[in-house]
């Protein structure tokens, strides 16, 4: 684990933060033993930093009266889901409070016949799913942490599933947003309808990480569900002829619902924990699932089989039964925790690439793995050139190593640029790649993004640290050295 | 202040066990107190932090921070079947409680309590059962109306766990015959509180048994298995009552120890665990704990050679949590339900949630118990079903107190008492 220095500011602080809000709220909302405090360092990533204070607030209107009360006294807002963030999101680098959005987890509406949902930001993902299903409707985007991740987070990552290969990640399924802004004010962005006229500010909103503001409410679009699916679990000898498939399937003009890559360190892990029933001999498998009406179902499968056979396949399995496709989904869902198995800590790449480059770019994986003697796994969204490489380390040998995996991490990164792609694509910027940005983006990019962050703000109180490179923090990397 | 770093003595829980957890969040929305409270610090991942804090010495074993949140867990191991990464999260919790109790010391009414209930009550059936009776005639009597008030809202709480059936204490014969070709031999593990409130469903459990050709011992060298003491971080008392098992049963020539309380079946089947830093002791109990199977687990696998009578009813099936999260089993019990003809079997939302009961909770933590208890019996009677069944003592009397306080006329049967009743029926 290791603690970024904190960019200390003028501003409330402290035991004197921590009563004024007690004062402001009440103590039931408000978190400050420094025991408490202690478990609001962490999310799924590798950074850590302690609050000031945790609030967990009701309702929007404490969020308002919170972000006032913090404006007044230049206290840093850092809004926290489920913590399943890996990238250091939700962790309070310059201090300040983090609003736990644990008690606001209601859905508010179920708007069956326009087929949309409002709900609060804490609510699990899974959770309105779960909710819709008996209405023959679910939310769509599916990240493999959906069990436990919420709307808010991933309204804030933008996140994206094995699903959204054909159904668009996040922001294709928000329609409206309500927002509070740093200096206290309500807003509310979009609603029901699918456009509105002026700025789509919701898109600007969707995937800003909390620095822009605070989700207090987020109108979704709900899907029918489809009428069946297929799902098809293939092994490969090599990750090479699992990656040919891939591209080999889309170039059929195939675009399967969900298209997911293992290998053979990830479907070992994988077996341990959960028994998926994936063969253990085999180098990579692929996990393929197409959905829709039910009449040519089969027929689609089938192409996919004959693609898979001529990339010298070893074995096909569908899932007949929807206990054996759970089966084979519960492995990939698992897989970065199964991890813990192999190793008590993992750092989680996110870069993408486009889907040709697959084999080079994983040979480029390996050989980082070769060469800094660290094991790396790869379990990734092989439909959207989404690629995870899972480096393993042991935290406790202490601050050198970590910063050696991220050393090797950024390797990677640096590839996934190399072939025209980018450093993240779903778990977000947050404060692990800050580093990273000017390796994306001209000083002009950087700067346009900047006054966005100020328009919505200007007091720079909203998520602190996050998305754009901190000076002390980002020595390697001066503003100038992008591109 | 004094800092001291880390844990008091061998029995803390281990570092490797802790560094299993990748603090993925996966286990959050499962755990029960994490829904109730929405803090971290009563989640899994949360409670995993606490101890590795410890560890790290950047909180005190004795503090009571860390007493309560290790105290409000319900060790229902709920975390356990929904991380990916295999944490062991019941033996860390029975890890960190023994450590809470070595590191503080409770003050003198704690302390006897502790030691009435644990040496002398829990540990005599005799005892037990007169415990039971009382607890049944004083509720006839009204005590629980005198006792609230006059203020002892706890003892009156606890009162209401008494079951509405008259507790029997009847001894069972020593041996059921099987009935039809015989198909195997177990010894019946009886237990404390199933001895004492619930010998009915021993008894009933051994007639299933028999009625499916299994000869059923019922051996006087056994004694409690020691799951409450575990759960309470009382190591010594629950290694104690370990090896008494294990020699009083580990010679007797059956084909496996059945037990019908889910706590302590999972607890049995810990024994190795339990006793891991004596290798001799690990090693017999490592055998000992092999042999244990759940009633439901081991009909189901030696499969019925009779079919039960009709049973015209709804019924639904609550998951002990000992039973589907500790001993992972879940699917043998419905299938049991599935073979009584004209059983309708209707689905429990958050079956798989811990009731509240949680071995000593309802005294401990009355407040959270009550509200989960709450959130149980509104998800019963939402169900629709006019019974529900579970396989655990305690689960049956914290649901039935839950249903009534709801006044809810559901009555909670065994698994193995509806069994008996369905074969009964034929
Ligand atoms: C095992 C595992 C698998 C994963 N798989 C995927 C995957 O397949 N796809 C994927 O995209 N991600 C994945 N993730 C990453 C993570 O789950 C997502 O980023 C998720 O959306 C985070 O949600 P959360 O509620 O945990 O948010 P947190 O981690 O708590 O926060 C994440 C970010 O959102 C911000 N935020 C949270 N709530 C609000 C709010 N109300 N208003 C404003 N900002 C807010 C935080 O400030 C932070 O910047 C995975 C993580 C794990 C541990
Ligand atoms: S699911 Fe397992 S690894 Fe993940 S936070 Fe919970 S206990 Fe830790
Ligand atoms: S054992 Fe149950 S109550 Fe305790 S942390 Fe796990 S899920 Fe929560």
């Amino acid at each position: 684990m290791t603690a970024a220095p904190p960019i200390v500011r003028a501003g409330l602080r402290g035991a004197a933060l921590a009563s004024g809000l007690r004062d402001l709220l009440g103590s039931e909302k408000v978190l400050w033993a420094r025991e408490d405090l202690l478990l609001y360092e962490y999310d799924g990533a590798v950074d850590i930093a302690t609050p000031d204070a945790v609030v967990l607030p009701n309702e929007t209107a404490d969020v308002a009266k919170l972000a006032r009360f913090c404006a007044e006294h230049a206290v840093p807002l850092v809004p926290r889901g489920a913590g399943t963030g890996l990238s250091g999101g939700a962790i309070p680098v310059e201090g300040g409070v983090v609003i736990s959005f644990a008690r606001m987890s209601r859905i508010l509406e179920l708007d069956v016949a326009n087929l949309r949902a409002v709900v609060q930001p804490g609510l699990v993902n899974l959770h309105l799913s779960t909710a819709a299903a008996p209405h023959g409707l679910y939310f769509v985007p599916d990240p493999s942490s959906q069990k436990a991740c919420t709307l808010g987070g991933n309204v804030a990552e933008n996140s994206g599933g094995p699903h959204t290969l054909a159904y668009g990640v996040t922001t294709n399924h928000v329609t409206g947003l309500e927002l509070v802004l740093s200096d206290g004010s309500i807003v509310r962005l979009g609603g029901k309808a699918l456009e509105y006229d002026g700025y789509d500010l919701v898109g600007t909103f969707v995937g800003s990480e909390g620095t822009l503001g605070i989700i207090t409410e987020i109108t979704v679009k709900l899907t029918p569900l489809p009428e069946d699916k297929r799902t098809l679990m293939a092994a490969f000898p090599t990750m090479d002829d699992a990656s040919n498939t891939v591209s080999a399937i889309i170039g059929a003009g195939i675009v399967p619902s969900a298209m997911e890559m293992m290998d053979q360190l990830s479907t070992q892990a994988v077996e341990a924990s959960v028994g998926a029933g994936y063969p253990l001999d085999a180098g990579g498998i692929l996990l393929v699932e197409v959905d829709g009406v039910r009449d040519g179902l089969d027929d689609l499968l089938e192409r996919i089989e004959v693609i898979c056979r001529a990339a010298h396949a070893q074995e096909l399995r569908v899932a007949t039964t929807a206990l054996e496709r759970d089966k084979l989904w519960a492995g990939r869902k698992g897989a970065f925790a199964a991890m813990g198995r192999l190793a008590s800590d993992y750092y989680v790449q996110d870069g993408v690439i486009p889907r040709t480059k697959l084999p080079q770019v994983l040979r480029h994986v390996i050989d980082v793995g070769e060469r800094y003697g660290l094991r790396i796994a790869n379990v990734f969204h092989a439909g959207d050139g989404n690629l995870h490489p899972l480096i393993m380390f042991d935290g406790s040998k202490g601050p050198a190593e970590v910063e050696r995996v991220k050393e090797a991490g950024r390797e990677i990164l640096e590839m996934c640029i190399q072939v025209g792609g980018s450093i993240t694509g779903e778990h977000g910027v947050g404060m692990e790649k800050t580093c990273y940005m000017p390796l994306q983006y001209s000083p002009v990019d950087m700067a346009v993004m900047h006054r966005v962050k100020d328009a919505f703000d200007p007091l720079g109180l909203a998520n602190p640290g996050k998305i754009f490179p901190t000076p002390g923090r980002c020595k390697e990397f001066s503003l100038n050295a992008a591109r | 202040m004094i800092r001291r770093r880390g844990f008091p003595n061998a029995d803390a829980p281990l570092p490797e066990l802790i560094s299993r957890c990748v603090h993925c969040g996966l286990c959050l929305p499962t755990c029960p107190t994490f829904a109730e409270l929405g803090v971290e610090m009563d989640s899994p991942r949360g409670r995993i932090r606490l101890m590795k804090n410890v560890w790290d010495g950047r909180l005190d074993a004795d503090s009571a921070a860390f007493a309560d949140h290790m105290a409000k867990c319900l060790d229902c191991r709920a975390c356990e079947t929904a991380c990916p990464s295999g944490v062991s999260f019941g033996k860390l919790m029975e890890a960190a409680r023994s450590q809470v109790l070595a590191a503080r010391r409770p003050n003198l009414a704690e302390a006897l309590l502790r030691r009435a209930a644990f040496r002398g009550l829990i540990t005599s059936p005799a005892r037990l059962a007169l415990f039971a009776r009382f607890g049944y005639l004083s509720k006839r009597l009204g005590a629980r109306t005198i006792l609230r008030a006059i203020g002892m809202k706890r003892l009156a709480e606890l009162l209401d766990l008494v079951p509405e059936k008259a507790p029997t204490s009847a001894a069972l014969p020593a041996r059921f015959a099987a009935i039809g070709t015989k198909r195997g031999t177990v010894a019946l593990f009886t237990g404390c509180v199933m001895r004492a409130a619930f010998a009915d469903t021993n008894a009933a459990t051994a007639r299933v048994l028999a009625r499916n050709g299994i000869e059923v011992l019922v051996p006087a060298t056994q004694t409690c298995c020691g799951a409450l003491h575990a759960h309470a971080g009382e190591r010594g008392g629950a290694r104690e009552l370990a090896k008494r098992n294990i020699s009083g049963l580990e010679p007797l020539a059956v084909d496996a120890f059945i037990v019908n309380a889910a706590g302590c079946g999972a607890n049995l089947k810990e024994y190795g665990w339990l006793l891991k830093d004596d290798q001799e002791w690990a090693e017999r109990g490592e055998r000992f704990s092999a042999r244990v199977k759940d009633a439901s687990e081991y009909l189901a696998a030696v499969g019925l050679a009779e079919r039960p009578g009709p049973v015209r009813a709804t019924a639904a099936y609550d998951d002990p949590c000992h039973l589907i999260h500790g001993q992972k089993i879940s699917a043998q019990p419905r299938a049991l339900l599935a073979a009584i003809p004209e059983l309708r079997l209707v689905p429990l939302a958050e079956a798989d949630w811990c009731c509240g009961s949680a071995g000593t909770y309802n005294v401990t933590q009355p407040e959270l118990a009550a509200r989960l208890g709450h959130r149980k019996a509104q998800h019963i009677v939402r169900s629709g079903a006019e019974m529900v069944v579970t396989a655990n003592p305690g689960c049956q009397m914290q649901i039935e107190a839950a249903l009534r306080r709801e006044g809810a006329r559901v009555p909670v049967v065994h698994l193995m008492d509806l069994l008996d009743r369905a074969y009964a029926s034929r």
